[in-house]
């Protein structure tokens, strides 16, 4: 997902008995359903937990513009063109809201660049694979937001109010982000075989990595348990990729494309497809660094950030003379 | 009795005021898109793609206008995606490379300016359908030239870098706001109609808001020498092949294709 | 990072007439700068909207809500004390 494999520090997870009574009000509150707000108590662990989880969806968000951008000078039609743009500008507002809303619990957004810049941080693997052909563009509609969407949609009865709100706008304004992928398919499967070749080639390689987005399976993970007790995350990894691949399968064949999966098929019993296993390893590797865009997408934003110093600075020294002078002339005034 | 409706105004002489009204947004809408991503502050990077949105939804009406005119079936993809450099009538300004956020900045301040003015006054077009498009650019270019403005001024009058940055963007760029006023047969048929205002007589108005600017940014206008010009002709700068490269790959690679 | 732009909450009310509603925040160098990102990030342009930003460090917020636990006031001011949120290393594993 566009937060994978967020750790919690929890040991294990404790039950009501086990808690002080402060906790244990609060961890009612969550069971309940009730929002936590940001200068309300909270465990140490949720929030360093939600802070891992927002910055990492918002880094995900933001270096997520980079490969959908780099077609937007390419497009194909105007059309085209102001639909990618706008659908990228929409990524650098849900950073700005997430980056927002963790700022809510005490680490400003300079911080959190820090940590994306050295490589502290993570995004999501997805956004270090190459957008090859304008394919590729309506795959990451389609798939990386198909995807995206399963989980950001239970997110936004996220237990932190802050989070939770800025869900609640991302999903809103992104409801059109996978529609315009498929229907950008849909075009081109119904053109040139040059063009449907073009797109099965896309699902040939976004497939897998968009499989890899919900992280490995966590049903063992002790921070999943934790995450879902504090209902910051509301469905296992694998709940989350069933639902998707079932959901995604009928909608490449009505492309009429091929899954790149010689393991999938349907089984009547569970209502739902069997499929193959990604290549985990790979994925372990992208997320270390290793895949084909980390290098590039992680410089980009650092190459956009420390060319803007000069602008950043330029435009707080002028407020601070503003102010200055303002101060200046009441005084004179008096 | 038949009568005569042969039209009042110059149909080619309407097309190619269109096609560089088009292609002017086109080249500057494409030129600001790049930036997408790559801004110093996610709250720039949402205001510049609204302005490059904005240049492309004009770009969609100018071209889509002009395609009607000529009358041959061309449409605006048709216009911004088959044509070739020569055939390009943007001014030369549009298609200077992006430099530095602050010489993108002071490229659009210039041109801005300039485009508030035209619009503002093409609202008033004998032509029913340019005064309409006129009408809601006008809105959105008022709104590019109030925040590039701004920019420019807060730059300008920021630190000794920033001021450094902004006066060399501007040094380099003025050489390029002569063909802002430029006219030919083009234009002086379509004043003469009452379709267009004359070039010229937008001149003291960007004069002012360009001085008014400068001097409140405390950056030093440069002198007026010489002016670079062939743009509105299909004379170009390297650079615009290297666009319409990107641009029109697709359009290039596929020919015939839907998207 | 001290060079941060402030934060400030942006509040709008729409066309319909309505109260000036919170809708987010952003980062901006001074209030006409943050007036001009809010209509940017928050109303896309649209017309006929009116834009309240105010520094957040400048809203006066009332204590947690009573029907939250009742716990010593002071646990609640540990979000407030500025050691607590150093967190550099530990967040590195994000």
């Amino acid at each position: 997902m566009y937060a994978q494999m967020v750790k919690t520090d929890a040991a294990r997870v404790r039950s009501l008995d086990e808690m002080d009574p402060v906790e244990r009000a609060f961890q009612e509150r969550v069971d309940a359903g009730q929002k936590i707000e940001p200068k309300e108590w909270m465990p140490e662990g949720y929030r360093k937990t939600l802070v891992r989880q927002i910055s990492q969806h918002a880094h995900s968000e933001i270096v997520g513009q980079l490969p959908e951008g780099n077609w937007i000078t390419r497009a194909p039609t105007l059309e085209r063109k102001a639909i990618l743009l706008a659908k990228v500008q929409d990524e650098a507002g849900h950073g700005l809201y997430l980056y927002c809303a963790a700022e809510t619990l005490g680490v400003s957004r300079d911080e959190m660049y820090e940590q994306l810049h050295s490589g502290k941080a993570k995004y999501s693997s997805i956004f270090n694979y190459p957008t090859l052909t304008w394919a590729d563009i309506g795959a990451i509609g389609w798939l990386v937001d198909g995807a995206a969407i399963m989980n950001q949609v239970p997110l936004q009865r996220c237990s932190y109010g802050p989070y939770s709100r800025a869900m609640i706008r991302i999903c809103k304004e992104e409801s059109f982000h996978q529609r315009q992928g498929y229907d950008a398919l849909m075009r081109m499967v119904k053109g040139t075989p040059a063009q449907k070749a073009m797109v099965q080639d896309a699902l040939n390689r976004w497939w897998w990595p968009s499989l890899m987005m919900f992280g490995p399976s966590d049903d063992a993970s002790v921070h999943s348990a934790q995450s879902m007790a504090w209902r910051i995350k509301q469905n296992s990894n694998d709940e989350l990729r069933q639902k998707f691949v079932d959901q995604t399968v009928p909608q490449a064949k009505y492309l009429g494309l091929t899954v790149p999966d010689p393991d999938l098929k349907w089984n009547e019993e569970k209502g739902g497809y069997d499929f193959g296993e990604p290549d985990w390893e790979e994925f372990f590797n992208v997320i270390a660094g290793n895949g084909p865009c980390n290098a590039e997408r992680l410089n980009a934003r650092k190459k956009a950030w420390d060319d803007g110093a000069w602008f950043r600075d330029g435009l707080t020294a002028h407020a601070n003379k503003m102010a200055d002078r303002r101060t200046a002339s009441k005084i004179a005034a008096e | 009795m038949e009568l005569d409706l042969k039209p009042a105004v110059d149909q080619s002489a309407l097309f190619a005021f269109l096609v560089r009204l088009g292609d002017n947004a086109l080249i500057l809408g494409h030129r600001v898109s790049e930036w997408c991503g790559h801004s110093p502050a996610l709250e720039e990077d949402i205001a510049l793609s609204n302005t490059a949105l904005d240049l492309i939804g004009q770009t969609q009406l100018w071209l889509g206008l002009a395609g009607e005119i000529e009358g041959q079936g061309r449409s605006a993809d048709d216009l911004a995606y088959l044509r070739d450099g020569y055939e390009f009538r943007n001014i030369l300004l549009v298609e200077r490379p992006n430099g530095d956020f602050g010489k993108t900045l002071m490229r659009q301040f210039l041109f801005d300016a300039w485009h508030y003015l035209l619009m503002k006054a093409l609202q008033n077009s004998s032509e029913r359908r340019i005064a309409e498009i006129a009408e809601k650019a006008f809105k959105e270019v008022a709104y590019h030239l109030e925040r590039s403005q701004d920019l420019v001024i807060r730059l300008g009058d920021g630190t000794d870098e920033s001021h450094r940055r902004m006066q060399a963007a501007l040094n380099d760029l003025w050489p390029y706001t002569g063909e802002l006023f430029a006219s030919d047969d083009v234009e002086q048929t379509l004043s003469a109609a009452g379709v267009i205002p004359h070039p010229q007589s937008l001149k003291s108005g960007w004069d002012e808001i360009v001085s008014t600017t400068l001097s409140e940014a405390t950056l030093q206008k440069p002198d007026d020498g010489y002016m670079h010009k062939g743009g509105r002709r299909g004379v170009h700068t390297e650079h615009l092949g290297f666009i319409l490269t990107e641009m029109q790959f697709l359009q290039r690679a596929y020919p015939g294709a839907v998207w | 990072m001290s060079n941060e732009w402030p934060l400030w909450e942006v509040f709008i009310r729409g066309q319909h007439g309505l109260n000036h509603r919170h809708v987010g925040s952003l980062h901006a160098p001074d209030a006409e700068m943050a007036v001009n990102n809010a209509r940017d990030v928050y109303t896309r342009r649209n017309e006929g909207v009116s834009i309240w930003v105010v520094k957040s460090s400048d809203i006066t917020a009332s204590a947690p809500s009573e029907k939250g636990p009742l716990f010593d006031p002071s646990n609640s001011k540990v979000y407030r004390h500025p050691t607590f949120f150093e967190i550099p290393d530990e967040v590195g594993h994000m």
